[in-house]
This record gives C-alpha cells, sequence and structure tokens, in this order.
C-alpha cells in the first residue's frame, strides 16, 4: 500500500459492479432456492407456471408434462414440456439464460410469472450446482423447425452463454422442452412437487398435467373443463398505485410533450378533466414538460394524485377462476362431501385492481380433529411456504368459524374436516418476498379475504347444521328400530301373546306419518330437501371423476 | 287410575291387562301409551284434614313414539315384564337385583336399557302408578337397612323373635313387614333417629330398656319397610313416635316424609305416612339449651336452597311453629349433627337430653 495514498483510492480499486445475476449466485435464499428440496420445487414451479402462462396467451388448451428422474445421490433430472406456442429462436437464449428478462415486468395485467426472473434462476442454480448446462427445445408451428439449445449464464455479464444450437426433428407441432440437471432432494407431503401440481390442478381446471415422479409413478391431473380463463388486458398504472422513483423514471422516458398528457396517456382512468385537477392539486403548471419535472416536483405531484378522486382501475387486466371453475377444481381433486366457492368483485388496494375468490371443501375423507388444510393461490399459482406470514392466513384465523360449524379457539386456525382455499388474482400480487410464498397482509386485502370466507361461511354452517339435524334423525330412527324387539319382547310376556305380532306392528309403524313427523321433529322443514341434495351431490362425483 | 282399585290385590292381572292394552293399540297402528298419574311437586296435593300428601289428578301419557319418551317406555316396560317374571316364580328380588337384571345391552347397539339405578327405581315407581299396585305387590323389595330393638316379640315367617334378644346388632328391618304379627308389645313411645351411631350409643345404653321404648334407626332416609314398621306400630298400638335427626334441612325432611308422605311416592301416602309422628330434636331452640353452639357447622348454598323450598312446601307454611324453627335456622346461617351432644359426655343423650325433652313433651308437631 502506498504511503500517502487515502485509503478510499485503495478501496475503490476492489468496488465494481456486481451482476445480477453474481448477487442472484450468492443469494440464491432470495429467488427460493433455500435448500435441496425446495430447489427442486421451484424448479418445477418456475417452469409449469411458464408454460401455462404461454398456453393461455395463445388460446391453446394447456397439456404439460412434467418428469422427474433420480440420475445420482442427490441429483435429479426434471424435463418439462409444453404445447404451448413456443419461442421465436432469436429469444429462446435470453429467456432461458438471462435474468430479469422477460415480457411480464413492464405490463400491468394477471400473470403466474412477474419479475422474469424464475426459470433463469433455475438455470442458473443448475449451472452452479452440477455445471451442467440446460437443455431446451422449441418450435412454434410446423412451418418452422424445432431448435435445440444447450445454455448457460454468463454471471458476469447476465447474458447468454450458448454451448450449442441446431435444428431437431421434434413430434410437436408447437411446444417447448426444458430439461435440467440439479442437486436436489425430492420427498413427498407437503411442500413437495406433488403437492403443488395438485393444488396447480384444483385452480386450473382448464390444465392436464401428465407427471411422472422419480419413483416412476405416473400421476394424471385431467382438465375437467374445455373452458380457457378469460384473457387478461394490459393495463396501464393507476395514478395511486405510483411510487416517486417509478414517476420519475416514468417521466425521464415518455415521449410526451406536456405533463398533463403524460398523465392522461401513461396512467389509466385519468382523462384532461382529471389531469387538470392532479395539476392544479399538486400546484403545477399541465403544460409543463416532462422533461422538467424535478424531484421536488415529483414529491408535488404524488400529493396532488392523492388529493384528487380518481375512479378505480379497469378490471379487465383481471382473470379470476371463477366460483363455478373452481368448485369443479376442488371437486376433482379433493374428496369431500360438500363444496362452496365464491368469486368477489373486484376491489383495489394502492390503485391495483384485484380479486378475491375462495371456496370450502368439507366432510368426505378429509380428516376431522386436524386444523383445517388452507391452499393459498396468487394468480392460479399455489403457495407452499411462509404459511404463518400470508395475509390468507391471518384472515382465516379472524373470522369467527364456530358459527360456521368448524371447532375454533380464540383467533387461531380452526379445527375440522375441512380445505379452505384462497386465490388472489391481481395484475400486482404484493408478495412478501423475490420468492412470491406470501400475500402481504393489505387491509384492503385482508377485508376481502374476511368477506369472500364468510360468504362460504354461512354456506357452510347451512350445510353442517342441516348434516346434524339429517343425523340428529338417523339416530332416532335408529333408536326406535333398536328399541322395538325390546318393547315387543315386554309386551308379549305380559299379554301372553305371540311376539313376531306385536313386533311386526311395531314395524310397520315406524314408516307412518305421525310417527315420521315425531322423528323428524318440529325443526327445520327444509331438512327434508337437504337429504335430496346430498344425494345428489354424491351422485355426480363419480361421473366427474370417470374421465 | 280407576282401574288401580278394582284390582289391587292382583298385580299379575294388571300386568296382564296392561300388556293386552298395549298390544291392542299396536294391532289398531296406534302409537302405544300408558297414561298415569304425574309424579311431580305440581301434582302433590296437601290435605289439611288427615295432614297427608296425596296424588293431584294430573296424569302423564308415556308414548313410545315419542324421541323423549321412548327409553323411558322401554325401560317401564321391561319392570313389568321383571316383575311378572318375579310373581310367576313366586320370588323376591331387591331393587339392586332388578336393576343388574335390567341392566343389559340391546343387541346390535351400544345402548344399555338402563345405566343407573336411579332409572330402574325411577321406572319401578312409575309401574306403581300404572298397575296401581305396590313394589312389594310386584315381590320387589328394597334393601335392608334398618334396625330396631325394644321390648318387643314378634312371628315372622314362623320364627318367633324377641326385639330385646338380639345381641348389639339389634333385629335388622326386613323391606316388606306386612306379614309379622306382633305377638306382645311393651314400650310407652318410639324413638326413630336418622343416625346408625346414635341407635348404637342408645343400644349400648340399654335406653329402651330403661325408658320403656323402642329405638329405631335407617340409614338416611327412611326405607318403605320402617316406615310401614312404623306406622303399624303407631295404628295397632297407639304408640307415639318422636323423630330424632340432624338439626339441618335434610333432617327436616326426614320427618317430613316420614309424617306426611313423600312427592315421588303420594301415589303411596295412605299406606306409608305416620302422621303421628313429632319431631323431637335436634331443634334450633336445643343449641341454645344444651349449649352446642361451638359445634355450629355454617349452612352452604345448597342448605339455603333446601331450607327455602322446604319452608315453603304446602305442608309446612301455614305451621307457625315449624316457620319459626325454619327462621332460626335462616338467621343463625349454621347447623349441628345429633353427634354433637356427644360433646357434653359420652352417655349425655340417653342420661339428660332425651329423658329431658321427653319428660317436657317438648316435641315439633
Amino acid at each position: 500500500m502506498a504511503a500517502n495514498e487515502p485509503i478510499a483510492m485503495e478501496l475503490a480499486k476492489k468496488q465494481k459492479e456486481i451482476s445480477v445475476a453474481e448477487f442472484f449466485t450468492k443469494n440464491r435464499h432470495l429467488l427460493g432456492f433455500d435448500n435441496k428440496r425446495k430447489a427442486l420445487l421451484m424448479t418445477v414451479k418456475e417452469a409449469v407456471d411458464n408454460s401455462i402462462d404461454a398456453c393461455e396467451e395463445a388460446r391453446v388448451m394447456p397439456e404439460i408434462s412434467v418428469e422427474i428422474i433420480e440420475v445420482g445421490e442427490f441429483k435429479y433430472r426434471v424435463i418439462i414440456e409444453d404445447n404451448g406456442p413456443g419461442i421465436v429462436k432469436k429469444q429462446i437464449p435470453n429467456i432461458f439464460a438471462r435474468l430479469l428478462y422477460g415480457s411480464k415486468f413492464h405490463t400491468l395485467k394477471q400473470a403466474r410469472g412477474q419479475q422474469g426472473i424464475g426459470i433463469s434462476a433455475a438455470v442458473l442454480y443448475s449451472q452452479l450446482t452440477t455445471g451442467k448446462p440446460a437443455k431446451i427445445v422449441s418450435r412454434i408451428s410446423p412451418k418452422y423447425p424445432a431448435h435445440y439449445y444447450e445454455l448457460k449464464i454468463d454471471t458476469h455479464k447476465n447474458l447468454p452463454e450458448i454451448l450449442m444450437e441446431k435444428e431437431i426433428e421434434w413430434k410437436k407441432d408447437h411446444g417447448t422442452k426444458i430439461e435440467i440437471d440439479l442437486e436436489a432432494d425430492y420427498m413427498k407431503g407437503r411442500q413437495s412437487v406433488d403437492e403443488y401440481l395438485k393444488q396447480t390442478a384444483v385452480v386450473n381446471p382448464h390444465v392436464t398435467i401428465i407427471y411422472t415422479n422419480p419413483k416412476a409413478e405416473q400421476i394424471i391431473f385431467p382438465r375437467v373443463t374445455e373452458q380457457l380463463p378469460k384473457e387478461a388486458t394490459p393495463i396501464k398504472p393507476h395514478p395511486y398505485g405510483v411510487e416517486l422513483g417509478m414517476l420519475l423514471s416514468m417521466l425521464k422516458f415518455t415521449n410526451t410533450r406536456t405533463l398533463s398528457t403524460f398523465l392522461q396517456e401513461e396512467f389509466s382512468r385519468v382523462g384532461a378533466g382529471t389531469a387538470k385537477e392532479i395539476c392544479q392539486a399538486a400546484g403545477l403548471n399541465p403544460g409543463m414538460k416532462p422533461a422538467e419535472v424535478t424531484r421536488d416536483h415529483g414529491e408535488k405531484l404524488i400529493k396532488g394524485i392523492q388529493n384528487t378522486k380518481i375512479i378505480a382501475p379497469p378490471t379487465d387486466c383481471l382473470s379470476p377462476i371463477t366460483d363455478k371453475e373452481l368448485e369443479k377444481g376442488l371437486r376433482k381433486e379433493i374428496a369431500a362431501e360438500f363444496y362452496v366457492t365464491t368469486s368477489r368483485s373486484p376491489s383495489v388496494y394502492r390503485g391495483n385492481p384485484f380479486v378475491i375468490e375462495a371456496g370450502i371443501a368439507y366432510g368426505g375423507e378429509i380428516p376431522k380433529d386436524q386444523t383445517i388444510t388452507i391452499l393459498r393461490f396468487a394468480n392460479r399459482v399455489p403457495l407452499l411456504y411462509q404459511e404463518g406470514a400470508c395475509a390468507t392466513t391471518e384472515a382465516i384465523s379472524e373470522t369467527g368459524w364456530k358459527s360456521y360449524g368448524l371447532e375454533q379457539r380464540g383467533n387461531s386456525i380452526p379445527v375440522g374436516p375441512a380445505v379452505i382455499v384462497v386465490h388472489m388474482a391481481s395484475a400486482w400480487v404484493p408478495f412478501t418476498s423475490e420468492s412470491k410464498e406470501a400475500i402481504a397482509n393489505y387491509q384492503e386485502i385482508i377485508k376481502e379475504i374476511k368477506l369472500a370466507l364468510q360468504e362460504c361461511g354461512r354456506q357452510l354452517g347451512l350445510y353442517v347444521r342441516k348434516k346434524s339435524r339429517a343425523s340428529q334423525q338417523m339416530d332416532r330412527m335408529n333408536m326406535f328400530e333398536r328399541y322395538i324387539p325390546e318393547i315387543a319382547d315386554s309386551i308379549a310376556t305380559l299379554a301372553g301373546e305371540k311376539k313376531e305380532k306385536i313386533l311386526e306392528g311395531l314395524k310397520k309403524m315406524l314408516v307412518k306419518p305421525d310417527i315420521q313427523a315425531e322423528v323428524i321433529h318440529d325443526e327445520d322443514p327444509d331438512a327434508k330437501l337437504y337429504k335430496m341434495d346430498f344425494k345428489k351431490k354424491n351422485e355426480e362425483e363419480p361421473e366427474e371423476k370417470e374421465e | 287410575m280407576a282401574k288401580k282399585d278394582s284390582k289391587k290385590d292382583n298385580p299379575q292381572a294388571r300386568l296382564k291387562e296392561l300388556g293386552q292394552e298395549l298390544a291392542e293399540q299396536i294391532a289398531k297402528g296406534k302409537n302405544p301409551s300408558m297414561e298415569f298419574g304425574l309424579r311431580s311437586l305440581s301434582n302433590v296435593v296437601y290435605d289439611e284434614k288427615t295432614r297427608m300428601l296425596n296424588l293431584g289428578s294430573k296424569t302423564q301419557t308415556r308414548l313410545f313414539f315419542n324421541v323423549g319418551h321412548a327409553k323411558k317406555f322401554m325401560q317401564t316396560l321391561e319392570m313389568a315384564k321383571v316383575s311378572k317374571t318375579l310373581l310367576d316364580v313366586q320370588k323376591h328380588a331387591s331393587l339392586r337385583d332388578v336393576f343388574y337384571m335390567a341392566k343389559r345391552t340391546i343387541p346390535g347397539s351400544t345402548i344399555n336399557i338402563v345405566d343407573e339405578q336411579q332409572e330402574s327405581d325411577d321406572a319401578i315407581e312409575d309401574m306403581e302408578l300404572i298397575t296401581g299396585a305396590s313394589r312389594e305387590q310386584m315381590n320387589i323389595n328394597a334393601n335392608k337397612m334398618g334396625s330396631v330393638a325394644g321390648e318387643v316379640v314378634i312371628e315372622d315367617s314362623g320364627d318367633t323373635i324377641n326385639w330385646a334378644k338380639l345381641g348389639s346388632g339389634g333385629w335388622s328391618i326386613p323391606s316388606n313387614v306386612e306379614n309379622i304379627q306382633f305377638k306382645s308389645v311393651k314400650a310407652k313411645y318410639i324413638i326413630y333417629m336418622e343416625k346408625q351411631a346414635v341407635w348404637e350409643r342408645l343400644h349400648e345404653d340399654k335406653f329402651w330398656k330403661k325408658h320403656d321404648c323402642i329405638i329405631v334407626t335407617s340409614q338416611g332416609q327412611t326405607t318403605r319397610g320402617i316406615r310401614r314398621l312404623l306406622g303399624r306400630m303407631s295404628d295397632e298400638f297407639k304408640l307415639p313416635i318422636y323423630v330424632l335427626a340432624d338439626n339441618d334441612p335434610w333432617g327436616y325432611y326426614i320427618y317430613s316424609v316420614l309424617k306426611f308422605g313423600s312427592i315421588s311416592l303420594a301415589h303411596m301416602t295412605s299406606s306409608l305416612a305416620v302422621p303421628k309422628a313429632k319431631f323431637l330434636g335436634v331443634t334450633t331452640k336445643d343449641i341454645e339449651e344444651y349449649n352446642l353452639k361451638k359445634h355450629l357447622i355454617t349452612l352452604k348454598d345448597v342448605d339455603f336452597t333446601r331450607l327455602k323450598q322446604i319452608m315453603e312446601y304446602d305442608w309446612f307454611k301455614n305451621n307457625k311453629a315449624w316457620q319459626k324453627e325454619f327462621s332460626a335456622m335462616k338467621k343463625n346461617g349454621a347447623k349441628v349433627e345429633i353427634q354433637s351432644l356427644s360433646s357434653r359426655g359420652i352417655t349425655f343423650i340417653s342420661d339428660t337430653y332425651l329423658p329431658e325433652k321427653i319428660k317436657r313433651q317438648e316435641f315439633l308437631d
């Protein structure tokens, strides 16, 4: 070290830009690759999410094959193949081998992936743990050849490194296939790939997944609806959701000439009138050039936005599952005896429109004496980790379940034979971390979840009460049936008559209307109705399963 | 209830009649039913003239096809069947025996015909109302629970028994005393006491010999056999009967049941009540008189509740002496046991307390 040189100069020699790829190399947990088991799940999840998104965008009924093969100790090969639109040759390396590259980050509409980190993070993890490249095949149409790539990520430059590219023969007309080797661990149970795919099937009844696990067991999750989710339209951001930094960068890159046109063009729900009001409230000239807006101006503008009444954002950027389709999904994957689902109308948090959907499956094969199972979803993607930190869990705990027929101690997760599903659909789901595991607890979101749960809860409560009434009636019927032989024997002994005659007389009376009335007692008249409902539902179920 | 008297002496015929009635109802497709007097305070009438409790005219109907009645209906018939069997083979059984005869599980279920003896006991009392025959007439007896000693000779089932020569245990009173014949009775009065221990004290002191009386005890509530025995001696030999019980609401009620009859057995008061019985002690006044204050036990909530109920019974309501007694206890908020008299000396009760009280003829009536 030179004696008179300031220390900062010495330090400056070591200071250099860190590439995104390098950063994530050292912080893989931020993307969810914390451990071997989770790494396997994340890899499958990112690939499947992308595949379904791509199919839906291309309006193709998704058919996805997932295969996991054990290739060595803690070494697995994941092969995922879809029938999506494929990827044009030029983009293949960028999509799979460049972090933060994607089409979804810049638009505001509901999609499974958001940041464009997902699948390339899996490729990066694979490369770090096995040193092997990712193998990609993609084809966009029968008229075009299928392209085969072997890719790695140059972690210094965050750019794709192409190890091999060639045209190959492929049986598929269009679609994409990815093969990744990685260090991983396969286990069943909660937070497993099996569970993730099962839950995916619940909220995506239009998807067929053919899954082969490392034990070579094939599980097929069949599609139960021919209806593709409604296409989500991209929207511009709503002024209420914008933050200073984002506002300033938008001002910098805009092509508009004045502040007024900037507000009208770059945001949703802002017309000439509203733009004028905002500028007035901010004390800024609507005609000023966007490039001239300083940081101070920006702060004023934000305040101006907050003090102006602006109508809620459009909701066509959302594609809810809908209550009917959600019920189909639940019926297909969960063997219960009662199902109820609801889809709320859109609501807004911080300028972001969202829809909460909820469902409950009750009884049947669901274990009785345990806390209920919570299935959480964001934009149709299952959330398997950090249940305790999720807005969903908070809303469930704070809902009073006792009157809905479940046991509950204070504000805790209720106990009973139920599976509760909560789905949040939004152009921007507020996750608590980059690995997208828990929904942040905005009050607006919690309120909506509670309302959805209450809607379902009321139906559940009705059902549980009817069921217990019906079972009481069965008990009473059984009670009389049990007592009849005893009574008949006593009367026969006392009267010196034949028991059979008395027995028959009593049995005949069991079906008489006044006796029936006694069994049903003076309770709910629609208790009989319930019996029919119940039967009907039981009959429907096998039909659906036969597919 | 009209049928009650016509066949009172033939329980077998009455049981058969019951069976036939039910069989007929079933043949007609009618919900099988049994009608009988309602056993509850609301249907107990106090007769000022005879000073006895009687059953009122309210009746209850027990239906088989009724969610609330079905089990009791079955239990009642089960008891009828057991009773018929006993009568057919001319055997007797105790309430406990009968309970075990009925305590079995209905095939193909987890339901027992009866789970507690209280259920079979209740069903038997209902049978008494339905058939008009007493439990004893249906060959069902209570357990022997009492002792008696005194200068009395009786004949029972062909044996001659002298109550003065039966050692320390005395003669144990059977539950059915109808067939006992009194050969000689040398006594001026009878003392009936709630506590076996007090009886043993008096018996050891030969109190009955010194004072020309008969001493009788049961353990706790007076059994039917004892009530009948006291009733017969009261009627047949005009002997006064003095009741010695704890100074607490439960002690008062022992006297009440003996004298006026009980609510649950109001249908049998005429044969079971002993209207001439008088309450000797321990009274609240005795606490002062015999210096028992340091043995006072504070009344609990249940005691207060029971005391209030007893105060309001028709047969005590207009009795000034008794109301004074109840009020005094309420005011003291405390009770004493008979045995507290022993604090004045082990034989104080037989040497001083009882002779003084009887000499002064100091009774509550």
